[in-house]
């Protein structure tokens, strides 16, 4: 799985999410290894912002033409924004995961623990790992 | 035997191929003991024997070639014109599997597109999926869907509704936690029954109902006012579901009009012979708010990868192979073959032609009430109908079915059936082929009986 | 191919295809019948001919394959030849034009059939119960988790998990969620079959069922089924069987002797009745001796006059899944099927129907992956893993085969097997249509080897190419409007 792409800055999740933290902000979405896996994403269903999730929480729904997937919190926080283009263009995610195919932006808790996270070389070889 | 093609010579250069000696040897992994049962069945019949034997049962019936039939209930005994079952019979459609192979399936794909678009336009809301078992079941999961979207457990069902179908709902509901409450909107009075839709009905609604369920006409045969009712199901955030009988949509209002969310119904009339309640077909129509929540398969039109025009199921990820656990409905077969009956039939008819259609049982339904009028027989509720309405009778209903059949007549549904209260209703059904004629035979044959 | 267009398009202002008879002279103004707020505005229904009718209807069979068009090897689906005195027995008249509420006494013929189809199924299944209300499979496991979820109840809890194997066809996990209750997945064993060990640790007083497909979805005959069902009853719970794949047994076991308590039968698979698209179906039901207190009404009953009536109302039925009793038409095609098998005829079904799997088996399994090489049943699970590393996927592989005449089997499914490939020829296709088949498959194997792009851009012989369901889904177009 030498193709996958993986930036370095973010940390992962072992159900493929990532997550950017910068201060109090985080930035989520689905990796590169997950969208390829599900094929052409045609539906995204967002929570409404305001709304609080603990870690590890479904926050929303990502499905393919024959996949449902469920999306999980890399990390607890309260949603501040939702990527709307996706509604329209869920494309966007397979296009382009770690940009403009984020999902939600959230506000970090005060008190957060990424023990559980991977690094983007962690992350690599889980990947590796199921696809030998 | 006929079917099964393989002669003894084939059967044994295949076990050659296997490595085998006996096909016995093939059916190893079943225990021993249960192994090869000694059935107690008769050897096979010879085709001509087979049609016999089915035709001498045929003839114990009274069917409804030799009967006059008033009997409707949301069955009702139409001329279907001959095309539709000729077409029905081409194989390419019959024995078809599932269209999930779109290249060599577009017939079935794009039929299902132009029946979805003919449910659609019937009543006037946004999407219909490819049908339902039956509208018993179709309502049961429109229910469900209720249920779903609203996060509420509290169904508010008129009595009016075709007691088969809530009975059906009722069943569905019962292991998910869903309270259903029939609201009792019709009275029985001295001319029989009266109806008094909207403030029982009202005051069941409340901010805990995810739905209320209504039938246009209803199962007597009545438009009921439902305005009020609809009003107050949206003020209190409850899902409007309407049944109706689809040549009915032919002149009244659609469901889509009065608010519906969700309509549903059955189709079975629009294709052939009743055929003692099935194979029928479910419709399912609601508003785009709901598109992700419909059970059962959709078609959409799409491109090929040389951009021509073609059909494939869509929005898969509903359905109970995809979903699995996590879907509400766990419905895969469905009634394909009848609902493409009924599209041949709808395009067939058309705009003209199924109004036309619907005020042929809507003039003959109100010849016989004319005809009626002076004789003991009673009608309760003024209310307008189209085609059928509950009878007052002197006697008992189940008296009039079974003397009338003397006569070759089916004069219609015994109420009491359903309602105890309702033993001396007969309820009575027109379509096209119950004509001057045939309504003047009914007449007479229920004068006798005063 | 020429594109047919939209029945919608072919419109025309004031055309009608019916003839239908004339309304009443002098013509009243419907406003004269009904109040004018109840009559209808538009009515946007298409306005076409009779033979635009008939020719748009043909032209669209025209582009379906079907089984009278050849070989339709879909796994799990029983695409049998559909008898054409079916057909014939299922329209008489006598039987067809039945009014569900005609009385008892008008219908003894229709009630007549319907008690001996229960009396054969049940001879032929081995479950004393029978329902033939439930219209599809589906139908049927609800109907067959509510009874189960009746009976429990009764003894004091429903209890709140069915176990389901990873193998399973989905409605069986989306019945059991219909039903209230969670699935909990048994994974398969080294052998293909159901993990004992697995349903040990997971079997507590809490499970209701075991819901099982026998044979199972890779074609497997489940060895240790007894043992299962043992299991299942020393802690109160109750097999169901997914009578999917009957046609493997039909004839050689009674799957009621196993000890399964529940079952279902497709009649639209094993005993014939045509699919038609996608339905209808009838799903019979068929139960041991304590769950038919709790079966759907009405059920068909004799008196001791001889006279067959409705039994309305069980004392513990479950309440209706039906609108009335069951796909009839159905029915009598099922019967009709059975008659003309008899009892060596049913037998010989499962016996061609595993001999012809069989014979695939070995006969493709050079060229293919077999992760579970044994004698199966009456279908077979390839995976197309080493076809995969050339570049050529099993949705390739299944689109190529419609190039050489065949449908393709069932693939993805199950779920267990990447890149599944799930045949099941069915009895009534000849060994040398069955020859044809391999030697298409074969075919595509080399193909594969040599140039796996002839199999990504199949197929180039259907009335289209591959269609773009992505598209079909982000942007759905579910209904015709003018444009």
């Amino acid at each position: 799985m030498n193709d996958q792409i993986l930036p370095s800055d973010l940390k992962y999740t072992r159900e493929h999410e990532w997550i950017k933290i910068e201060g109090r902000e985080g930035l989520i979405g689905i990796t590169d290894y997950a969208q390829s896996q599900l094929g052409d994403v045609v539906y995204v269903e967002l929570p409404t912002p305001g709304t609080t999730f603990a870690q590890a929480d479904t926050f929303g729904v990502v499905e393919s033409v024959k996949a449902v997937s469920d999306l999980y919190m890399p990390i607890g926080g309260q949603v501040v924004a939702k990527n709307d283009t996706l509604l329209d263009n869920p494309e966007k995610i397979n296009e382009n995961p770690y940009g403009n195919g984020w999902i939600i932006k959230i506000e970090v808790d005060t008190e957060y623990n990424t023990d559980d996270l991977l690094d983007a070389e962690q992350y690599e070889k889980l990947v590796n790992d199921l696809h030998p | 035997m006929t079917y099964i093609p393989n002669t003894d010579n084939d059967r044994r250069i295949m076990l050659e191929a296997i490595g085998i000696k006996s096909i016995d040897q093939l059916f190893s992994d079943i225990p021993e003991s249960h192994r090869d049962p000694d059935l107690k069945l008769q050897e096979a019949l010879s085709e001509m024997d087979v049609l016999a034997h089915l035709k001498a049962i045929a003839n114990e019936n009274e069917s409804l070639e030799q009967l006059l039939c008033f009997a409707g209930g949301g069955w009702y005994d139409h001329y279907v014109p001959a095309f539709v079952d000729q077409l029905m019979l081409r194989s390419e459609f019959y024995t078809s599997y599932t269209p999930y192979q779109p290249e060599i399936s577009q017939g079935t794909l794009q039929a299902i597109y132009e029946f979805q678009s003919m449910i659609c336009d019937l009543t006037q809301l946004d999407v219909a999926n490819a049908s339902m078992y039956d509208g018993g079941s179709a309502l049961a999961e429109a229910i469900t869907v209720a249920v779903n979207t609203t996060g509420r457990t509290r169904v508010v069902i008129a009595e009016t509704v075709d007691p088969a179908y809530a009975s059906v709902a009722r069943t569905y509901a019962s292991p998910l936690d869903i309270t259903i409450c029939s609201a009792k909107n019709f009275d029985v009075g001295e001319n029989g029954v009266m109806i008094e839709c909207q403030e029982r009905l009202r005051s069941e609604i409340n901010d805990e109902t995810a739905c209320v369920v209504l039938q246009r006409p209803n199962f007597f045969g009545w438009l009921e006012d439902y305005a009020t009712v609809i009003q107050c199901a949206k003020r209190c955030g409850a899902v409007v579901i309407v049944v109706g009988d689809p040549v009915s949509l032919g002149l009244i209002k659609p469901p889509g009009e009065l608010g519906a969310d969700i309509a549903v119904g059955e189709l079975r009339h629009l294709v052939g012979p009743p055929a003692f309640g099935g194979p029928g077909a479910g419709y399912f129509a609601t508003t785009s708010k709901f598109l992700r929540s419909v059970p059962g398969r959709i078609a959409g039109r799409t491109k090929d990868n040389a951009g021509r025009n073609g059909y494939v199921l869509t929005l898969r990820t509903r359905e109970q192979d995809i979903r699995r656990e996590r879907a509400s409905s766990n419905i895969c077969t469905n009634e394909a073959l009848v609902a493409l009956g009924a599209t041949m039939h709808m395009a067939a008819l058309g705009k003209t032609g199924l109004q036309h259609l619907a005020r042929l049982c809507l003039e003959n339904a109100h010849l016989a009430v004319d005809k009626l009028t002076g004789n003991s027989f009673r009608l309760g509720t003024n209310r307008p109908f189209v085609r059928e309405f509950p009878l007052k009778c002197p006697v008992p209903a189940h008296e009039i079915v079974d003397s009338l059949a003397s006569d070759g007549i089916l004069p219609g549904i015994d109420l009491g059936q359903f309602w105890p209260e309702l033993s001396h209703h007969l309820l009575v059904a027109f379509t096209e082929k119950t004509n001057d004629k045939a309504v003047d035979r009914l007449i007479n044959a229920l004068g006798a009986m005063e | 191919m020429k594109e047919e267009p939209v029945i919608y398009e072919l419109s025309s202002p004031g055309r009608v295809g019916v003839q239908l008879p004339p309304l009443r002279k002098p013509q009243k103004g419907i406003d004269e019948y009904l109040p004018t707020e109840e009559i209808r505005d538009e009515l946007p229904l298409p306005e076409v001919s009779q033979i635009d009718v008939v020719r748009h209807f043909v032209r669209l069979s025209q582009l379906n394959f079907s089984i009278d068009t050849d070989m339709y090897p879909l796994g799990s689906c029983t695409m049998k030849y559909n008898p054409k005195i079916n057909e014939v027995t299922g329209r008489l008249s006598g039987l067809s034009a039945i009014h569900p509420y005609q009385p008892d006494g008008q219908i003894q013929g229709v009630l007549k059939l319907l008690w001996n189809l229960q009396g054969l199924l049940s001879e032929i299944a081995g479950f004393p119960g029978v329902t033939l209300q439930p219209s599809a499979g589906a139908q049927g496991e609800f109907t067959g988790l509510m009874l189960i979820r009746a009976m429990l109840t009764e003894k004091g809890s429903p209890r709140s998990k069915v176990l389901i194997p990873d193998s399973a066809h989905g409605t069986n996990p989306a019945t059991a969620t219909m039903c209230g209750y969670k699935s909990i997945g048994i994974p398969s064993g080294p052998d293909g079959e159901i993990d004992i060990e697995a349903i040990e640790r997971l079997l507590d007083d809490d499970v209701a069922a075991i819901m099982m497909t026998v044979p199972n979805t890779l074609g497997v005959f489940e060895t240790r089924i007894e043992k299962v069902c043992d299991m299942a009853h020393t802690v109160g719970a109750q097999v169901y069987c997914d009578g999917a794949n009957m046609n493997a047994m039909v004839g050689r076991v009674r799957p009621g002797d196993l000890g399964i308590d529940v079952m279902h039968l497709n009649l639209h698979k094993t005993f014939s009745t045509p699919h038609g698209g996608g339905g209808p179906g009838a799903g019979a039901l068929c139960v041991k001796k304590h769950l038919i207190p709790y079966l759907p009404g009405p059920t068909v009953a004799i008196d001791k006059d001889d006279q067959y009536f409705r039994q309305h109302s069980l004392s513990k039925s479950i309440g209706k899944v039906h609108s009335n009793m069951g796909n009839f038409g159905n029915l009598i095609r099922a019967y009709t099927y059975i008659l003309s098998n008899g009892k060596s005829g049913l037998k010989s079904i499962a016996d061609n129907a595993v001999l012809n799997a069989n014979y695939v088996r070995v006969r493709l399994r050079d060229r293919y992956d077999l992760p579970f090489d044994r004698t199966c049943m009456h279908e077979v699970v390839f995976s197309g893993t080493r076809q995969k590393a050339l570049g050529a996927s099993t949705l390739d592989i299944a689109k190529r085969l419609i190039d050489y005449g065949f449908h393709p089997p069932t693939i993805y499914f199950p779920l267990i097997v990447p890149e599944a490939i799930m045949i099941e020829p069915t009895e009534t296709e000849s060994r040398e249509t069955i020859d044809r088949f391999i030697e298409a498959l074969v075919a595509i194997a080399d193909e594969a080897e040599f140039d796996s792009s002839i199999l990504r851009s199949a197929p180039v012989s259907a009335p289209l190419g591959r269609l773009d369901e992505a598209t079909a889904a982000r942007q759905p177009d579910l209904r015709y409007s003018p444009r």
